[in-house]
């Protein structure tokens, strides 16, 4: 339930015409929430911008896959391109939007969601690329792990994605936004209380004064 | 001199151990599956492989692994492995993780002739020790090497007696840069065309970069992870 919270909220995110880049796992997910009515390009890293739905089985082509390396479609006008291309795309600042997912954000909005330090290393893929390269990224995450400790930090503990990089971060609890001014809480989920947020929060932050006149 | 041969075995007889090798593909997909068996059979140990994922288990560069032919992997995501973790975790293998983008701007460089560019990715990470830095208006960015490889590995859909080649949706993939940045590359097709057959406007990888064609059957593209509309 909290992740479908987040989800719906992560896809008021996306604006009608926008490029958007979906993170692995639970980011694309929200690729079938998308407003029929809006079109947007979604892009993957391995070279296709305008991903369509998972194929019939009669359409599954092992040529046609997303980042994830499951088995898509392309719809209407769709591009392919080779892989120094497609990062040049993020790299360039061609890309609107990415929502990734995230293990910890940090206050000024260091963002760590590639490595555990003692598990094995997997690799950072296109995640360190990313941050650096959309115009707005969007972290969606739980707000407490399974241990019930905050992921939202004043600085993270494992090692970074990138430094300074988030703009919005979506949890379960709140919206928070990051500015040079530091991290603002901005919306409160429903039923959720100001207090819960900042039990929950080891970060410090600001909070937007519309907050505090419904608080 | 015809580039095409008729010998997967015949074509990567050159390749000694120690040799540096970039392998195109994503995943499983685009993969120069016939040539990883080859150089399977063949056995050169030693080898440093450029990729940006070290296949699975049982398939792809897997293959390689399972008979310990690779000393060093460089790549941006190897997540899908056993065998890969046991070797790294013994210290057999030697593992440089390089951010994707990063890897496919690096052997774009590298075949291009540029030995090093810099990125903003992977500024104020762990990728960024021991790089050069450096701030261009007011943003900091680090240096990266070019990478050139002894021979290069690519899997495409068509190609023409030239080494002109074409390949399909999205198991193109690495496969243009990786052409590009090997002093030998060896190129596999499912489908071989006169010269002249394919339209020159839609050629995406000139067969300038490309020494040696070779055709082959009954290719297997297995799926990672097969998702349906229905499922």
């Amino acid at each position: 339930m909290t992740r479908q919270l987040i989800l719906e909220r992560a896809v008021k995110e996306i604006q009608d015409g926008m490029c958007v880049n979906l993170g692995i796992g639970m980011p694309t997910l929200i690729a079938n929430m998308i407003p029929n009515d809006f079109n947007v390009m979604l892009q993957s890293e391995n070279g296709l911008l305008g991903i369509g739905p998972y194929p019939k089985k009669v359409e599954v082509d092992p040529d046609l896959i997303n980042a994830g390396k499951e088995t898509v479609t392309a719809k209407a006008g769709a591009s392919f391109f080779d892989s120094a291309e497609s990062f040049a795309m993020i790299r360039g600042g061609h890309i609107d939007l990415a929502i990734l997912g995230g293990m910890e954000v940090s206050e000024n909005g260091d963002l760590a969601n590639w490595m555990i330090p003692g598990k094995m290393v997997k690799g950072m893929g296109g995640a360190m690329d990313l941050v650096q390269g959309a115009k707005r990224i969007v972290v969606i995450m739980d707000h407490v792990n399974k241990h019930g400790e905050s992921k939202v930090k004043k600085s993270c503990t494992l090692p970074l994605t990138g430094e300074k990089v988030v703009h919005c971060l979506i949890t379960e609890l709140a919206v928070f936004q990051f500015s040079e001014a530091g991290m603002e809480l901005i919306e409160l989920q429903n039923g959720i209380t100001l207090d819960e947020v900042k039990s929950k929060t080891e970060a410090d932050f600001t909070i937007s004064p519309s907050i505090e006149i419904k608080a | 001199m015809s580039k095409l041969l008729t010998s997967f075995d015949s074509a990567i007889q050159q390749i000694e151990d120690g040799a540096t090798i970039i392998v195109g593909g994503f995943g499983l997909s685009g993969i120069p599956e016939k040539l990883i068996i080859a150089l399977r059979d063949k056995g050169v140990k030693d080898l440093t492989i450029v990729s940006n994922n070290c296949g699975v288990d049982d398939w792809g560069l897997g293959l390689l692994l399972e008979n310990k032919q690779i000393k060093k992997m460089i790549a941006s995501y190897v997540g899908e492995n056993k065998l890969f973790e046991q070797q790294f975790l013994s210290g057999e293998l030697e593992v440089e993780l390089v951010p994707q983008g990063t890897l496919a701007e690096r052997l774009r460089a590298g075949g291009a002739g540029i030995p090093a560019f810099y990125t903003a990715t992977g500024v104020g990470t762990e990728v960024a020790k021991g790089k050069e830095h450096k701030e261009f208006d007011g943003r900091t960015y680090i240096m990266e090497k070019g990478i050139v490889g002894d021979f290069a590995f690519v899997k495409a859909w068509k190609a023409d007696h030239f080494g002109n080649l074409v390949y399909r949706k999205t198991a193109r993939n690495f496969n243009p840069v990786v052409a590009t940045a090997g002093k030998v590359t060896i190129v596999e097709v499912e489908e071989l065309v006169g010269t002249g057959e394919l339209d020159p406007d839609e050629i995406h990888t000139s067969g300038v970069y490309v020494q040696k064609v070779l055709v082959g059957k009954d290719y297997e593209k297995r799926i990672e992870r097969l998702t349906t509309a229905n499922a």
